[in-house]
């Protein structure tokens, strides 16, 4: 943090300037500044993380909120190959529905088959695989949609089952939403010890400069002016250390997404951070720089309102 | 002169005491008037530097009436305080002045407190030191200063601001007497302008220089007098002018 520091150093003494220089302005050397970057750091990744899992979700929800997966179960083939089409001509005619695709016998075939095997002797056609078809509804695949799915479907096919594509992730959903509560939760924890370090530093600072404090109130000086002094040090430290912590966060932050990217599965895809996500993930330092700044000035005006 | 019912400072019946010792100073009762100047006397550990806290707000009485500028300073709500202390310059026994300051930024600040503009400030300060000899020294940390600079250092700040009272604890302790003659000089200056000015000193000398002070004797934490007889100023004081010190 040499030219950081230098360069902070010379923006506190333009900001000094006209200032009751009451206290000696604290320097780059303590702990604060890189305590709030670890902090700052950690809730970037924390942040980002939660708000790749709501992309994901999100992302998710949209592709699968008006699907609907019908299976016809029949086991002999004819039959089945009746229903479907009985069944895919109904969906057609239905006003709500967007899309009907019967998945085609390949596809069937490529989704069993790591289960049940591509060697020599399988014979996978053989296995009675219930027909699926795709349906794309015009909106979400509510229940009462469902009901009425089943009601044109039913006479086609009485044996077919008619779920909606939302349900079959809906564990995932909850777990996405888990995932999102303890990165808020973290958030929450990180806050906290910021005000706590924040806290220290400023009662350590107190103690260290009680003498000069007590020659300042001598001289008509107001707790806010010297509360002033305190916010401004924290201020400064807040700053480099947010900065420093935003640059660590987003360079963990990309690692991260290449190696996710790697795995090509299709609902990480979705988990990627667009523009307001940015936005949100820049405010990060300010909101530290804010908190600990507050932090500050309560700490020191409780503290001076105990001295005379 | 100013009027004896104009009365600058109060006591009655102050007393102080630390924790639950027993008191320091018991049974205070004076007056003090605006633009007078006054010595206060007494033995070391008599209880003056105890005496002049209390004058500059820095501790509150544990029992006891204390009117400063007209106000009752014993139920002044704290907020109030500074305004109350920026009419008063301290020149404290020990100094106190702050290290990481220049000598020239120690002397300011009482004025930067105020909120005095930086163009304000730089004349009347470096005006200030060069009277008191330390023109060449406005750079100087208190640490590089010697004990009989650093108390003019004090001193300047206490009187920078034109206080309308000023209080001294012992400010020519550490000073040749020259020099303590040329500080006294300053305090009457300031006193000719209507600063009303205290001064806690040992010093038969320098009380004998100022032939129209006031002089108040305390002894073992009591104004000597309890009766008031001697009691400073008289009650009503002669309106030509001040009592003449008593012998010391």
């Amino acid at each position: 943090m040499g030219f950081l520091s230098a360069l902070l150093q010379r923006w506190r003494g333009s900001a000094a300037t006209g200032d009751p220089r009451l206290l000696p302005e604290a320097q780059l050397t303590g702990p604060m500044p890189w305590v709030i970057a670890i902090m700052i750091a950690m809730t970037v990744v924390a942040a980002a993380s939660g708000l790749a899992l709501r992309n994901a979700a999100s992302t998710a929800s949209a592709d699968l909120e008006g699907g609907v997966t019908v299976q016809i179960v029949t086991a002999a083939p004819a039959e089945r190959l009746r229903q479907s089409a009985g069944v895919l001509k109904a969906l057609r005619a239905a006003p709500e529905v967007a899309e009907a695709r019967q998945v085609a016998q390949e596809e069937l075939n490529n989704l069993v088959e790591p289960w049940l095997g591509t060697r020599p002797g399988d014979d996978v056609e053989a296995l009675p695989i219930p027909a699926l078809i795709d349906v794309r509804l015009k909106g979400a695949a509510t229940p009462s949609r469902l009901a009425a799915l089943r009601a044109i479907i039913v006479p086609e096919a009485p044996s077919a089952r008619v779920d909606a594509q939302a349900g079959w992730l809906a564990p995932v959903f909850a777990a996405i939403g888990a995932m999102q509560w303890m990165a808020g939760g973290l958030i929450a924890l990180l806050a906290f010890a910021t005000i706590s370090a924040v806290l220290l530093a400023s009662r350590n600072a107190l103690g260290n400069h009680r003498e000069t404090i007590e020659i300042v109130h001598m001289l008509g000086g107001t707790d806010r002016q010297i509360a002033r002094v305190f916010q401004r040090s924290m201020a400064f430290d807040a700053a480099a250390g947010g900065l420093a912590g935003l640059l660590l966060g987003i360079v963990t932050i990309v690692a991260l997404s290449r190696q996710f990217a790697g795995l090509g599965s299709g609902m990480v895809a979705g988990a990627v951070l667009r523009w307001p996500d940015w936005i949100v993930i820049a405010a990060i330092p300010l909101a530290g720089v804010g908190l600990a700044v507050l932090t500050a000035r309560l700490t020191v005006l409780a503290a001076l309102r105990r001295m005379l | 002169m100013s009027q004896p019912d104009a009365e600058i400072v109060q006591f009655d019946n102050v007393g102080l005491r630390y924790g639950t010792g027993k008191e320091i100073l018991a049974d205070i009762s004076f007056t003090l008037y605006p633009g007078r100047f006054y010595f206060l006397t007494g033995a070391s550990g008599a209880g003056k530097t105890s005496l002049l806290k209390l004058l500059y707000l820095s501790q509150r009485p544990s029992r006891g009436l204390i009117r400063l500028f007209g106000t009752d300073a014993i139920t002044l709500p704290r907020e109030r305080l500074p305004g109350f202390r920026r009419r008063i310059g301290v020149v404290f026994q020990d100094f106190r002045l702050v290290s990481h300051l220049s000598a020239f930024d120690n002397v300011a600040l009482p004025l930067r407190v105020a909120g005095v503009s930086e163009k304000d400030i730089t004349r009347p300060v470096s005006e200030m030191l060069d009277w008191v000899g330390l023109g060449d020294r406005q750079h100087a940390r208190p640490a590089t200063l010697s004990g009989g600079e650093q108390q003019r250092v004090a001193i300047a700040r206490a009187v920078i601001a034109r206080p309308d009272m000023l209080v001294a604890d012992e400010p020519t302790g550490n000073v040749d007497p020259d020099m303590a003659l040329k500080l006294l000089r300053l305090f009457e200056s300031l006193n000719r302008l209507g600063t009303t000015v205290v001064v806690a000193t040992h010093d038969v000398h320098l009380i004998r220089k100022v032939p129209e002070s006031l002089i108040m004797r305390l002894d073992k934490g009591r104004l000597s007098d309890p009766t008031g007889a001697l009691r400073y100023p008289p009650r009503r004081p002669a309106a030509t002018g001040a009592a003449a010190p008593p012998p010391l």
